[in-house]
């Protein structure tokens, strides 16, 4: 499965990125994880390609993935007709306004950084929609996600794990 | 083992300090600033020396001083910082030394871009520097084999005393993949050329110059590096293929094009083209007679590269006459799409 996560550089996807090639790499699945790169900063944007496959992965980059998740406008109009048809487009709703619907994929308005916001902690937007994806593809177990979890944050980041956690369960609740 | 998840960059770095290596001497310059990143981090952890010096030029000369005393060393840049190298490369390996350099490619000329590119294989396998030398180059495709290469060359390195390039490039190095780094033994051998301080009595003092005013002499040390090289050419030339049994069409590739090209393979035959790929591992010694033997009897040969063509001209010297070469890639930073390369390969095959 080929998916791109992709927002404001700051929010987080590239982390969410790795967590999902991470859990695909502890269920013995063949993982990459590639981040666009370029001379940009907080604020700007940034997405990454995470392909996870029982076959071994030869390209790293996606052209037409299956997956997308859109985490703001400018992700949502790169990536609107890049998705193969069939394919899944999550979307943060909360900061996405323009929104060109297509009716040959799936399409999830997903209320990402105002979940967050309920959860009182902005920054696990990522988390939510994280949380989300695993749910509508089955990728990977939740299970694993969490254990990549607490393997990349470590000892020193231990104590929000849990803020982290609740927002991927609340992800996961949106149908 | 454990697989753990890491950046090229990063895994470079590990598998280079897992082989005993404890002196990193570098300058700053992405795509690859991970490596330094890491070193800085990890070297003082293991009583290792980490030191960001002023330049690329006194990087690769505190390296010649590291080496001179037979201590396992590294340093790494791209491109730019590649060509300022390349002196203090011509001069370790006049001076017999062992080295890892790595060169994470990004797109040139001149200060370029900070894109993946393969536009350095002239300046890294036909020499760079100045003087008849040549030093081996390991080109990875995969992460694994980053990891592998990284602790083979400083084998190879020390094995036949020569500096060893590791040619990456901007994907290798900002992508992540699972590795395996295993705690490696530096070979049991001869050091008692390297400068250790001397006593007056044991051995002969060491001496580290790569200046000889002596014409025979010269002469001399020019065939023993020659002799030496080819020991290396019979020796340490590596490559894998995919897909070639009952290929038609041949495509050459290595690194990051070699790794798509497999991905571009597997697409094209999904349409009935029966292709496979050869992809060099070792840039120098280029895998000569294996290329010849591969593209025997195929159709069409097709050299993918993310660059104007380089490594075209070593497959073109190295095909029978009667194989069409043909060319795919370009200069610039772009990375071609499996896509793109499967349907250049059938392309090829129509016209063929």
């Amino acid at each position: 499965m080929k998916m791109v996560l992709s927002g404001f550089g700051g929010q987080g996807m590239l982390l969410a990125g790795q967590l999902l090639a991470y859990a695909g790499m502890l269920e013995g699945l063949n993982v990459t994880w590639l981040p666009s790169y370029g001379p940009e900063m907080r604020g700007g944007s940034a997405n990454c390609s995470v392909i996870i496959s029982k076959e071994m992965v030869g390209s790293p980059t996606i052209p037409t993935p299956d997956v997308v998740v859109a985490m703001n406008q400018p992700s949502f109009d790169s990536f609107i007709n890049k998705v193969k048809p069939g394919g899944l487009f999550i979307y943060n709703k909360t900061l996405v306004t323009t929104v060109t619907t297509r009716d040959d994929i799936t399409m999830i308005a997903l209320d990402a950084t105002q979940i967050a916001a309920d959860l009182d902690n902005l920054r696990v937007a990522n988390m939510v929609s994280l949380g989300t994806l695993i749910k509508h593809t089955g990728i990977v177990k939740p299970e694993s996600v969490l254990k990549a979890l607490a393997i990349k944050f470590g000892e020193d980041k231990k104590h929000l794990l849990e803020i982290n956690e609740k927002a991927i369960a609340k992800g996961a609740e949106v149908a | 083992m454990n697989r753990e998840l890491m950046k090229g960059n990063e895994a470079i770095a590990e598998a280079a300090i897992k082989c005993g290596c404890r002196y990193f001497f570098g300058y700053p310059i992405t795509p690859q600033n991970e490596i330094p990143e890491y070193m800085s981090l990890r070297m003082p952890q293991v009583g290792g020396a980490f030191v960001q010096a002023e330049s690329e030029v006194a990087a690769i000369n505190m390296v010649y001083g590291a080496a001179g005393c037979g201590a396992r060393v590294i340093t790494s840049s791209s491109g730019p910082g590649m060509s300022l190298k390349m002196e203090g490369i011509s001069y370790i390996a006049g001076a017999e030394l062992p080295c890892v350099i790595v060169n994470i490619m990004r797109a040139g000329p001149g200060l370029g871009g900070i894109q993946p590119s393969q536009s350095d294989y002239f300046q890294t396998v036909k020499g760079g520097g100045h003087g008849d030398y040549n030093t081996p180059v390991l080109a990875p495709s995969n992460l694994q084999e980053a990891v592998d290469f990284t602790q083979l060359a400083f084998d190879i390195a020390e094995k036949y005393r020569t500096p060893v390039i590791i040619l990456g490039d901007g994907l290798l190095g900002q992508m992540m993949e699972p590795v395996v780094i295993e705690e490696k033994k530096p070979l049991d051998i001869d050091r008692s050329w390297a400068s250790t301080g001397w006593d007056g009595k044991s051995r002969k003092p060491a001496r580290i110059n790569s200046l000889n005013l002596n014409t025979e002499d010269l002469d001399a040390h020019n065939a023993k590096l020659q002799a030496k090289y080819k020991t290396i050419k019979e020796n340490e030339v590596r490559y894998k293929e995919y897909k070639t049994e009952d290929a038609e069409i041949l495509v050459v590739a290595y690194g990051t094009s070699g790794r798509i090209s497999y991905s571009a393979v597997d697409e094209a035959r999904e349409a009935g083209v029966k292709v496979g790929v050869f992809c060099p591992l070792t840039l120098w010694p280029f895998p000569e007679k294996q290329l010849f033997e591969a593209a025997k009897g195929k159709k069409a040969v097709v050299v993918v590269e993310m660059s104007a063509g380089q490594m075209l001209e070593d497959v073109k010297l190295n095909v029978p006459h009667d194989v069409p070469v043909h060319f795919f890639g370009k200069p610039g930073g772009s990375v071609p799409s499996s896509e793109a390369i499967a349907a250049e390969i059938k392309r090829i095959k129509e016209v063929c």
